[in-house]
């Protein structure tokens, strides 16, 4: 007998309800695949754009021991693109209607990765502020229900630590140096802030898919309370560096046991939402270049596999 | 030319006297760039000492649908378990 759809949603919930992970194979609900197929491959866009802000700085790291470092935090969020689309693609949609998407720009990606890097203290502000960020979304990530999603949550976290401690170590070090270094540090703290804050998303009311992610167990905590967690744990670290956090309405609530803070540029938001940011176009620009440089190489990869094939085929007959 | 190509699912044995395990997939042309693949996105840091790669579609997998009457049957097999047998306490070594 063919079980009804109102019976399996109820089966599938009480699944969540009781903990279970989803596995690719299980019946899911179709808005249950399609929001995640939206979510993880967003993410895995964001991991492989998010490359090219820092990908700027790494011909002219100051050091060899902060251009390895940087080179393999990069290739870190190469990898994190590849768990990511490999995870979406176990949910039905192929890798290259992915890389499409987000060529063609239909696809959305993290905003913050629209902000231009200006100065090697970006590189500093990115793994610090950007990681952190994310690593407070990754960790919650951790316990998503759908499986293959969570386990490459895990892996991604883990390779997380050190990208967000070597962009500290780059601030750290600005900041004992000369005047100069350490303006370039606070100017980039300056930059970076508002973007942070803004990459948890609008606030919980202006959030209309927070209730049924919740319920899904795709989300476990509201943007507002991760944003809020992010603040608390980092403020104390810009103390640290002895730089100055750009929100006048920053302030310690005894009552709350939270920082109280500004309200966010939600225009500015959705501005580089919708494409206007500073780099938008050119983000897009260089991701397409760069699949259209490789397909040379793709093609004879391709190519050189069926030769092969091809001779094995023969040798054995 | 555009064809995509085929997915591939990777084991890796973490060090010697250990089983290989599943650790995700990646898409190569062949089975040795698969490798090579693997090599770079998965044992970065010495995650492993060797690893196996298999094209995805040659992976039969049980029905998750049907994992009920295949796995259910085991559970009130508790005479399977050594703790199913009651010994006097004072018997060593069994
Ligand atoms: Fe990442
Ligand atoms: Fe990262």
């Amino acid at each position: 007998m063919e079980k009804n759809i109102k019976d399996l949603e109820a089966e599938f919930q009480k699944r969540i309800d009781n903990g279970e992970n989803i596995e690719a194979k299980d019946w899911m609900p179709e808005k249950y695949r399609k929001t995640h197929i939206r979510q993880i491959s967003q993410h895995a866009h964001s991991e492989v754009v998010g490359m090219l802000p820092e990908g700027n700085w790494i011909s002219r790291a100051p050091s060899l021991r902060r251009k390895v470092a940087l080179l393999a935090k990069v290739q870190d969020e190469a990898g994190h693109g590849l768990y990511l689309y490999s995870a979406a693609e176990t949910l039905g949609i192929s890798r290259e209607e992915m890389i499409e998407q987000l060529n063609n720009g239909t696809a959305k990606y993290s905003s913050i990765f629209n902000y231009p890097s200006l100065t090697w203290a970006d590189m500093g502000a990115i793994g610090w502020l950007v990681d952190g960020a994310a690593i407070i979304n990754q960790v919650m990530l951790t316990k998503t229900s759908y499986g293959p999603y969570a386990r490459a949550m895990v892996r991604i976290c883990k390779e997380e630590s050190f990208h967000q401690r070597q962009g500290y170590e780059i601030m750290l070090t600005l900041c004992n140096g000369t005047e100069e270094q350490k303006a370039m540090a606070q100017d980039a703290l300056n930059r970076w802030w508002w973007p942070s804050l803004m990459m948890f998303g609008p606030r919980d009311e202006e959030s209309p898919n927070t209730e049924q992610s919740m319920k899904w167990k795709i989300k476990r905590k509201s943007n507002d309370e991760l944003r809020q967690q992010f603040i608390d744990q980092t403020v104390p670290q810009a103390d640290i560096l002895g730089l100055t956090v750009p929100d006048k309405d920053l302030k310690w609530n005894e009552d709350r046991g939270h920082y109280d803070f500004g309200e966010i540029d939600w225009e500015e938001f959705w501005n580089v939402v919708k494409g206007n940011g500073l780099c938008n176009r050119k983000r897009l620009k260089d991701r397409n270049a760069a699949w259209d440089n490789g397909k040379w190489v793709r093609d004879a990869a391709t190519a050189y596999a069926e030769r092969q094939a091809e001779k094995r085929v023969s040798k054995a007959s | 030319m555009n064809k995509e190509w085929p997915i591939w699912e990777i084991f890796i044995r973490s060090k010697n006297g250990l089983d290989h395990r599943h650790v995700g997939s990646l898409h190569a042309a062949d089975a040795e760039m698969a490798i090579q693949n693997a090599r770079d996105v998965y044992t970065r840091r010495q995650e492993g000492v060797s690893i196996w790669v298999v094209e995805s579609k040659h992976i039969t997998a049980s029905n998750p649908e049907k994992s009920g009457e295949y796995f259910e049957p085991a559970k009130d097999k508790v005479y399977r378990h050594p703790t199913f047998y009651k010994l006097p306490d004072e018997l060593k070594h069994m």
